[in-house]
């Protein structure tokens, strides 16, 4: 059984190396800065063997955006979450982690193209599945749908 | 002596013959070998996950049929799944039973799509094709018989199964569990030592095992590098750790071994299917939930072990009707990462092998 | 090894972009389905002459498909074409994916903006006489997607449709069913009319 590793436990861990990196914690997340996601993955990856990056997500408060990353290890059987906050809603940006793992490679790019998140030190930053030069990101909320038998909502 | 050439950009447009949807892949050749590939999508790209935020929780459970239209029932277990804990609804064990039957016929039915349209592609023209749809439709007899569907079922429901099998159900799902594996070893007297299938596929497109962990890939495609990592064994979801089954994987990875996996897997579903016949017990098969759910605000991620893949669904609510956020975490879009580093050097025909290989779907590419 | 592109892929994409742009703003009104032709054709004629009754029954027997299959409904037009509703018995012998040889194009499956100049290109490559299927509610008016910011509400915008068969995704039975109908159009049947 996959076993959730407890963020305070894990945020603990990353705070001996990176002691400012780490904003808060919970059950099953672990808070960290924007700034310093590249290095908390580092870490979670050559410390505690998180080899399987299993998704990236951002999902978008009104007033802020914030980007999740599951972790699971398939050496030892177990997962964490990793989140962080943009708060800058004009062109928010984020390090990349693809260097860490190859498979975030097309995953941030569908953050980009649907939410607007820039990740730093992507080699191919383009949009995906919407075409080059489509007005807008789709996923934000101020985004308006005009939906049949729903009316106009976000 | 050198020769002077120039590389050409070849598009291999969104229409083409093959199954697998519109895909569509730039290709840049010097003569017939492949230098640079850049595959195109969004051609299907309907914006569910944006659609499903203005719909309830059960309305946006047809919405899952459509990802990976060759297996819907897996769709919507996911998805079931993510909301029963979200909302912390329980499940009858009848119903976990009819759950696990589903899935596994479901995943005969995607394996066999998948394996015909591998043949296909390797130019035995329509024959394994033809012979594998012939299994199929008697899988899609049985859904109909039970949901009133071929294709798009719509059947689980937040906390069961929407309703009870009816009599004639168990009889011919016997007949056909008791037929299934002689025609699993027709085809593996037609296919399995084919010096044609041989050649083309023996040493063909090989992934080694570091790369596929890294890549984030999952299901046939990460088994057949050698990892032996199945989300029913190692983090079981329903009722999977009372069954007793193996995990089959390959060896060196290529396009052979992937192959095996799907049909060594096929075998193992049947002796599910078996074993879940004998204990499945009387009872109800859904618990009553309000309408409309509203489950209370925090977050879930469930996943799957889906034909393709580890299929998730991230489910964040505010407390309301609708999901806040629904995210989908699609199989088929993660394996496509390695594509490019799996054709670079081959040539073209080999690279139509290798894609067929990952067996896609592009209803969950693009969403 | 080394290569020099004459142009970046980055290229292709602005231009592909601009193509979606234009047809997306062109396509405000639906193409006129066509009909008038066969009404015009029953006042004037009543009765065909024998050539031209040959010609239709030479038409009609032998529309070769063209694939064009965008997502779920395309399993079922599969079904129809496999062994047990096999459609071959009726004249659609090979479903040819090369748009020159082909008659009919079935469109099975969402379409979305991305994938229309596509679309268009397609039909456009057919020779005549040629015809439309729209299979599918996705295709006749953007079915469970409508509203979706990238999903063209319903094909009649891009290409004219000649018949529709709804369902989501309608069963091999009703895909034959509309196979049957345009067979009845290109014979330009009476009985067309009373339906």
């Amino acid at each position: 059984m996959t076993k959730t590793l407890s963020g305070a436990e894990v945020a603990r861990q990353i705070g001996e190396p990176l002691p400012d990196a780490v904003t808060g914690s919970d059950d099953t997340t672990v808070f960290v800065r924007s700034e310093a996601i590249l290095d908390a993955a580092r870490f979670l990856k050559e410390y505690l063997d998180f080899d399987y990056l299993v998704s990236i997500t951002a999902i978008d408060f009104n007033d802020h955006f914030d980007v999740v990353y599951h972790l699971r290890s398939l050496k030892n059987n177990y997962g964490v979450v990793l989140r962080t906050r943009c708060d800058d809603r004009q062109s928010p940006s984020v390090p990349s982690v693809v260097s860490l793992w190859q498979g975030a490679d097309l995953q941030e790019r569908e953050v980009y193209d649907l939410m607007g998140i820039s990740f730093d030190g992507h080699p191919n930053m383009k949009r995906i599945v919407l075409w080059d030069g489509y007005e807008g990101h789709p996923l934000r909320k101020d985004f308006i749908l005009d939906v049949p038998g729903g009316g106009k909502a976000t | 002596m050198t020769l002077e050439t120039e590389p050409v950009v070849l598009n291999m447009g969104p229409q083409h013959p093959s199954t697998h949807g519109v895909f569509r892949m730039r290709v840049t050749f010097d003569g017939e070998v492949i230098v640079d590939f850049e595959p195109v999508f969004g051609y299907l790209h309907r914006g569910i996950e944006k659609l499903a935020e203005h719909k309830t929780y059960l309305q946006n459970m047809p919405y899952t049929d459509r990802l990976d239209y060759v297996a819907s029932m897996s769709n919507n277990w996911a998805y079931a799944l993510a909301v029963e804990k979200l909302a912390g609804i329980e499940v009858p064990e009848r119903a976990e039973y009819l759950r696990v039957i589903m899935g596994e016929l479901m995943r005969l039915s995607s394996h066999l799509v998948g394996v015909g349209a591998l043949f296909n592609d390797m130019g035995a023209f329509m024959t394994p094709f033809l012979y594998m749809y012939r299994e199929r439709e008697k899988i899609l007899d049985l859904f109909d018989m039970v949901c009133g569907q071929r294709l798009t079922y719509n059947y689980m429901r937040f906390g069961g199964v929407s309703h009870d099998i009816p009599e004639e159900f168990m009889p011919t799902l016997r007949r056909f569990i008791d037929d299934m594996p002689r025609y699993i070893d027709e085809y593996d007297r037609l296919l399995a030592e084919n010096e044609i299938v041989l050649a083309r596929s023996k040493g063909v497109g090989i992934l080694p095992a570091e790369k596929a962990i890294n890549a984030s890939v999952s299901g046939p495609v990460l088994r057949g590098s050698g990892v032996k990592w199945d989300l029913r064994k190692n983090n079981p979801y329903s009722i999977y750790d009372r069954f007793d089954f193996d995990i089959p994987t390959g060896t060196v990875g290529d396009v052979y071994d992937r192959y095996r996996v799907r049909v060594e897997e096929m075998r193992q579903s049947v002796r599910i299917v078996k074993q879940a016949m004998e204990q499945i017990p009387q009872g109800e098969v859904r618990t009553r939930v309000p309408t409309p759910l509203k489950p209370p605000p925090g977050e879930a991620y469930a996943s799957v072990e889906a034909p393709k893949g580890e299929l998730g669904f991230y489910l964040v609510s505010d407390g309301g009707a609708k999901p806040y956020r629904f995210k989908i975490r699609a199989p088929s879009f993660i394996n496509l990462t390695i594509l490019r580093d799996l054709v670079m050097g081959w040539k073209l025909a080999d690279a139509i092998i290798i894609f067929g290989s990952i067996d896609i779907c592009m209803g969950e590419v693009d969403r | 090894m080394e290569i020099e592109k004459a142009y970046s892929l980055s290229d292709y994409d602005k231009r592909e972009a601009l193509q979606i742009e234009a047809l997306k703003a062109a396509a405000k009104e639906p193409y006129p389905d066509p009909v008038e032709w066969l009404e015009e054709e029953l006042e004037r004629n009543v009765l065909l002459t024998t050539t031209e009754r040959l010609l239709d029954l030479g038409k009609r027997f032998s529309v070769w498909p063209n694939t064009f299959f965008p997502a779920c409904c395309a399993f079922e037009v599969i079904s129809a074409a496999a062994s047990r509703f096999d459609f071959s018995r009726f004249g659609m012998e090979v479903l040819r994916p090369s748009p020159r040889q082909a008659d009919l194009m079935i469109v099975a499956g969402t379409v979305t903006w991305k994938l229309a100049p596509a679309m268009r290109r397609v039909y456009d490559q057919m020779a005549e006489p040629k015809w439309v299927i729209a299979m599918g509610a996705c295709t006749i008016s953007g079915g469970a997607f409508r509203g979706s910011y990238s999903v063209v509400p319903g094909i009649n915008r891009i290409v004219p449709v000649d018949v529709y068969i709804p369902g989501c995704p309608p069963r091999p039975e009703g895909v034959i069913n509309g196979f049957m109908t345009l067979h009845r159009k290109i014979a330009k049947d009476k009985l067309l009319k009373k339906d």
